[in-house]
């Protein structure tokens, strides 16, 4: 799946104004990539709340999983999609209705139909990128790994450091 | 701090100054410091894990990652238009590095005939000893490529401008070779660097360097890099199984679902680099970042004193022939043209009349050029090589490696043209 432009600024500005995430997917299993999102998340200081309806009632890190988007009782900034595109457009159609400021689908996660109605009602929209990668890529984290991040700076870049969570 | 919409849209020469470096976090320091630490602290227990795990993004041990070596990586993966980078200890280390997530043993490989000569001993003796079979085959003849390809072959293996010289590969053909046969192309891009000639844009996936020739370019520092372009579908087949199936070291990890476009970035450090073990010293890391700061402007001198020393010695009479592909007689000025707008690098060959003896005296009677096995340096180099690195082949072996008794190999430095010319004619003189 080609890559879609964003600009640095766009997505720098999502993850500043974003508080809590609800992330459908977030999986129990600590192979899955999900869960290493849904930890680095957490420990950037995002509160992460995990949506994934076979799981809902138990504890993942001290968060309890919750059945849908619906079942959350606190104003949601982020929706993260670790779902398949086709099922995208439905949780999409949740984000809306739950007044999500933005709707990320993740790497290898495109739905442009959904896009377009998220975007209608005013939601931020970003497909086929993972907010773990944008995170680290933006706060100079991910060059450590060798990757190209694209930044320049003649200027102490902010960490954006871990935090202990309990 | 600027925030790049197209990291690309920098020129190359502010790119190869400023590409994954910035003032330091802690102190402001301007230039990369020299992160001299084998291990790097844990916030707690957790922290280990997560960074054991490839959970979080973090120092551990030397071996892996060194902030130092960091800044390198993502310099040259940015010069060349990639995704990723993984540095090591030298260029013979890349290789190996490139090849060990796309190979298991039994596995075969084809590389081009014309490649560095410790490339070819390397795939043909050590790699066999790891049951990785080299077949090679002459990247002239597509037919011939193609028909050493088989189900068991995992990649293609050439130089972009082979060393010793005058060969230029055409590396958008080679992939679209790879491509037919749903395997990646691995571009030794060496006498090139990313100066000259970006594989990358020619659909080349998976890049490796020797650093210690022009890319460090003082001949002071030992270094390798594999870049990937991050645009191989891993996926497309189940030939690349430590790819995409679970690796048992890491908990089961797949890394082309985890790490997307740079997962072959990250096999490369977590399995090959972590296990293998050719760590780049972060030394060495920080003089090739050094050198690198200035690879346009040495690149522009080094070529134009090339073309410079080829043209002199190709109307000289002691000598028989030059292989420049600068050089108009060259039959790979039409590649040169389409691949080396910039110049076909300055390493090339050139025949003395009289033989191995006359090579054997030129070589001893040059006052400039050293007498050394090296290439990329700011000094001038030259070697005979049928009386060193080839001394123990048979006449006949010498030929067919492009190592014949007449043959002397050129690396040209920075020093002042004319000293260079005169430093030749008269040790030819003496011919």
């Amino acid at each position: 799946m080609e890559p879609i432009p964003y600009s640095d600024s766009y997505l720098r500005g999502i993850l500043e104004r974003t508080r809590v995430i609800a992330m459908v997917g977030a999986s129990t299993n600590v192979r899955r990539p999900s869960y290493f999102a849904y930890k680095y998340l957490r420990e950037r200081g995002f509160r992460v709340i995990p949506v994934n309806p076979p799981a809902a009632g138990t504890d993942l890190l001290g968060e309890t999983v919750v059945a849908d988007l619906e079942s959350i009782d606190v104003p949601v900034d982020m929706v993260d999609i670790f779902r398949r595109s086709e099922e995208a457009g439905v949780i999409t159609d949740s984000a809306i209705r739950i007044g999500a400021k933005t709707v990320w689908m993740q790497l290898g996660i495109r739905n442009d139909e959904a896009a377009a109605r998220a975007e209608a009602a005013g939601l931020n929209v970003i497909m086929n990128r993972c907010p773990k990668i944008e995170c680290g890529r933006l706060y100079g984290e991910l060059g450590w790994g060798g990757i190209n991040s694209g930044l320049f700076s003649n200027r102490r870049r902010p960490l954006r450091t871990r935090t202990k969570l309990t | 701090m600027i925030d790049s919409e197209a990291p690309l849209e920098f020129g190359f020469e502010t790119r190869a100054v400023h590409a994954g470096a910035a003032p330091d976090p802690a102190t402001g320091a301007r230039t990369t410091p020299i992160y001299q630490s084998v291990g790097f602290v844990f916030d707690d227990v957790d922290h280990a894990q997560s960074l054991f795990n490839l959970q979080d993004f973090g120092f551990i041990y030397g071996r892996i990652t060194n902030p130092t070596v960091s800044v390198l990586e993502e310099r040259v993966a940015n010069l060349e238009g990639g995704r990723g980078a993984v540095a090591c200890a030298s260029g013979h280390a890349a290789q190996q590095l490139a090849l060990y997530p796309l190979m298991q043993s039994g596995d075969e490989f084809v590389a081009s005939r014309y490649l560095y000569g410790g490339s070819i001993t390397q795939f043909t003796h050590t790699f066999r000893r790891f049951g990785w079979q080299v077949a090679f085959a002459d990247p002239g003849d597509e037919a011939a490529v193609r028909a050493a390809i088989t189900e068991r072959t995992k990649c293609l293996f050439v130089e972009s401008l082979a060393n010793p010289g005058g060969i230029i590969v055409d590396v958008e053909r080679m992939a679209a070779i790879a491509h037919e046969h749903g395997i990646p192309l691995i571009v030794d891009n060496t006498m090139a660097t990313p100066w000259l000639h970006r594989p990358f844009e020619y659909g080349a996936d998976i890049v490796v360097h020797s650093l210690t020739k022009f890319m460090g370019g003082h001949g002071s520092s030992l270094g390798g890099v594999v870049v990937e372009s991050g645009k191989f579908d891993w996926f497309a087949s189940d030939r690349f199984p430590a790819m995409t199936e679970p690796t048992p070291s890491y908990h089961g990890l797949r890394f082309a679902e985890t790490f997307g476009d740079f997962a072959y970035t990250m096999k490369v450090r977590a399995d090959a680099l972590r296990d293998l073990g050719p760590a780049l010293a972060p030394q060495n890391a920080f003089h090739i970042l050094t050198g690198i700061e200035t690879l346009p402007l040495r690149m522009e001198r080094h070529v134009a004193n090339a073309q410079a020393v080829a043209e002199y010695l190709e109307q000289h009479p002691a000598v028989a022939w030059v292989s420049y592909a600068g050089l108009p007689s060259s039959p790979y000025a039409d590649l040169a043209e389409k691949y080396f707008s910039k110049g076909p690098g300055a390493v090339f060959t050139f025949g003395v009349r009289g033989g191995y003896e006359a090579g054997v005296r030129l070589v001893e009677h040059v006052q400039i050029f050293s007498h050394l096995a090296n290439i990329g340096d700011t000094r001038s180099l030259i070697i005979h090589p049928a009386s060193t690195t080839h001394n123990q082949l048979t006449d006949d072996q010498k030929i067919a490696a492009g190592a014949g008794p007449d043959v002397v190999r050129l690396s040209v430095g920075l020093e002042t043209v004319d000293d260079l010319l005169r430093d030749l004619d008269q040790a030819l003189g003496g011919v």
